[in-house]
């Protein structure tokens, strides 16, 4: 066991299959030679060749495209967007291409394709940069979206991501890079479809994923304080959702928040919220109670995008006004 | 028809004839490299789109097929002509208008014709229809339907080919509408950066829909002029002469598997009918149509093999009969064909 950083474990699982599969290969803005934007590719072009470690142009449609077609010839793409912003430019592509391909092929395409990308807010880079286009990417069937919360998880979804058959989108939330944490030396995989509980407690479940953990760690800190113990599920897999996972929980604890870190409004968490409702009606002591940023572009200035983005105090905030906690 | 060319021999023209020819050909001079049965299967393959396409029409009237139907008719000597030299390990992408690529290279023509009815036999099991034709045993990755959405994926199978050292080609179709998309350009930039070996071939039609290429485009109406920018050879052929887009396509074909990078092929061609089945074609001139119809590769060429002694009438109203059938059983197929289960719904989403 060996305590390592977030982009560490991520850089770990790529290099385990570059290793073992001469069929994986890297490519994306300034992966090689620059090292990556956030370090995770950095040395790889030296150890791995040109062939396998390809810096792309700035075009982005072109070069998810170009990983789509080689994922279909046969090879194992894993393909870095600079920022899951810029999927917007090759949005045609992963939807209309990656995930309808296999489906309106009659099963004849397959994409074992990766697409990692770092996502979120609250790191001061403006409208454009701050997005969290998991959660749209999350509804489109043929294609499954993770995102991992700690390296451990990193790791574990990374193995699992390279060994599936089908795309994946790897969101990587850019506030949790520097992240350390214990990640065993031994070989551990994170299936697909598979919460996690993070603490257990019998009074509240609150749910979010990826950088939404550390805002409901600290409202969870703050809750055991008060003698209030909350249940925190972290989803990792956006698609699918292990909605038995939530269930049980709520079903124990009657209370149930989500938080997004993205827009609340048509977020994730609409649809775990309805689906959670509609199975757990009868357990529920109160509404399910969501949490989200504002419904506003992201802004560059530290305090308003801070203001909109979701604080532990906004939790508890919502907790005490819906549900009296 | 087996009984009928069993009882009737197939008279076949002097074989020194289709070397010795260096006549005209649709207005052009060159000579023809092939062996009659090469020349004959070429008309079989233009004719076999073009009847697959009239059963086409008369279905989507009746209401048998739905959705979008888009004919490519008029075109038949451009597809031919570029598929029938790709071997075994070619990869071909293409565009909405997919019908005439995917006979050209031999796909089941029942189940192709089974897929447009959405029948459980197609080649897409009922769930790609007529713009998404697919059969990966046969490297045929697609009819794709997003205008220009299918360049970087022939990009990325090319890649796999050079990646994989094999000596296979990706060939990728595309219509002039396409090449004002972004990724057009993006494509040819990194095709040639990667120097994959890609062949473009642009199916230039005139009208992107209902648009003229000289009212959406800006500059030269060729675009085989512009692609030297990216250092990608290019050559223009008369896409209404399946010989001349045969020996282009041979040409690149053979410099992509030395390793020469992605090359560019220009043919102007012309669609007879709408750009969809809806198409009342108000933005252009019966002429204009007819004009090109004169050429009409399904008349013109089985016209010039009997003019050059390189076929018969008889070998050439053998093959006819054989399609004929041939399409009569692939509508009678789709017909009695199942539609697919309900549960079917959920198959091949994923892995």
């Amino acid at each position: 066991m060996a305590e390592i950083l977030f982009r560490e474990a991520i850089k770990r699982g790529l290099a385990e299959a570059l290793d073992s599969d001469p069929s994986v290969f890297i490519m994306g803005e300034d992966i090689g030679e620059y090292g990556g934007a956030y370090a995770v590719t950095d040395g790889f072009l030296k150890k791995y060749g040109e062939k396998r470690i390809i810096d792309t142009p700035i075009s982005e449609a072109a070069f998810v495209g170009a990983g789509i077609g080689a994922a279909a010839g046969g090879l194992r793409p894993v393909v870095e967007l600079m920022s899951i912003s810029f999927s917007l430019v090759a949005f045609d592509q992963i939807v209309n291409m990656a995930a309808n391909l296999r489906y309106m092929s009659g099963g004849q395409i397959e994409v074992p394709l990766v697409l990692r990308a770092p996502t979120g807010a609250g790191v001061q880079l403006g409208a454009t940069h701050s997005q969290s286009f998991e959660t749209w990417l999350a509804e489109v069937p043929g294609m499954r979206c993770v995102c991992p919360s700690t390296p451990y998880d990193a790791l574990g979804l990374m193995r699992t991501a390279l060994k599936d058959r089908n795309p994946v989108m790897f969101a990587e939330p850019a506030l949790l890079y520097p992240m350390r944490g214990e990640v065993p030396d031994e070989h551990y995989e994170v299936p697909f479809g598979s919460a996690n509980i993070q603490r257990e407690g019998d009074d509240v479940t609150l749910i979010s994923y990826g950088a939404g953990m550390r805002v409901l760690g600290k409202a969870a800190d703050e809750l055991a304080g008060r003698g209030v113990s909350a249940e925190v599920i972290d989803l990792r897999s956006l698609n699918p959702v292990d909605y038995d996972t939530l269930q049980t929980s709520v079903e124990k604890t009657n209370r149930v928040l989500t938080l997004d870190t993205a827009r609340r409004n048509g977020g994730l968490m609409a649809e775990i919220t309805a689906e959670l409702q509609q199975r757990s009606s009868e357990w529920l002591d109160g509404p399910v109670v969501r949490v989200g940023a504002e419904d506003v572009p992201w802004p560059y200035n530290r305090s308003l995008e801070q203001e909109s983005y979701p604080q532990p105090d906004d939790v508890l905030a919502a907790l005490s006004e819906h549900l009296g906690i | 028809m087996a009984s009928q060319s069993q009882t009737k021999p197939r008279q076949k023209a002097d074989k020194s004839a289709a070397k010795a020819a260096k006549k005209s050909r649709n207005g052009t001079a060159a000579s023809v490299p092939y062996s009659q049965d090469q020349l004959l299967e070429m008309f079989r393959q233009m004719y076999l789109i073009r009847q697959f396409e009239v059963a086409c029409g008369e279905h989507y009237a009746k209401g048998d097929i739905r959705g979008f139907l888009h004919l490519y008719i008029g075109q038949e000597a451009t597809g031919v002509g570029a598929v029938s030299p790709l071997q075994d390990q070619d990869y071909i992408v293409t565009h909405y208008r997919d019908h005439g690529h995917a006979l050209a290279r031999g796909l089941d023509v029942n189940r192709s014709m089974a897929e447009l009815f959405g029948r459980k036999t197609g080649l897409s099991k009922g769930k790609g229809g007529s713009m998404h034709l697919f059969d990966a045993a046969k490297r045929f990755m697609g009819g794709h339907a997003i205008v220009g959405g299918q360049f970087p994926l022939a990009l990325g199978l090319a890649f796999s080919q050079k990646y994989q050292e094999t000596d296979g080609v990706t060939v990728c179709f595309f219509g002039d509408g396409s090449t004002n998309q972004g990724i057009y350009h993006e494509t040819l930039n990194l095709a040639a950066v990667w120097k994959v070996p890609m062949l473009f071939v642009l199916e230039n039609n005139g009208y992107g829909m209902g648009s003229a290429v000289e009212r959406v485009r800006a500059g030269s109406p060729d675009f085989y002029t512009d692609v030297d920018k990216y250092g990608i050879d290019a050559v223009v052929v008369d896409g209404m002469d399946v010989v001349a887009v045969r020996e282009a396509t041979e040409a690149a074909i053979s410099r992509l598997r030395a390793g020469e990078g992605p090359l560019f092929i220009e043919a102007k061609t012309f669609r007879y009918v709408g750009h969809s089945y809806a198409d009342g074609q108000k933005y252009r001139e019966q002429d204009e149509v007819d004009e090109w119809r004169r050429r009409d590769p399904v008349e013109a060429y089985p016209r010039m093999l009997l003019e050059h002694g390189l076929a018969t009438q008889a070998e050439i109203d053998d093959l006819k009969a054989s399609v004929d059938e041939q399409i009569a059983g692939a509508v009678k197929f789709a017909e009695e064909s199942p539609q697919p289960d309900p549960e079917e719904l959920f198959d091949d989403v994923l892995a």
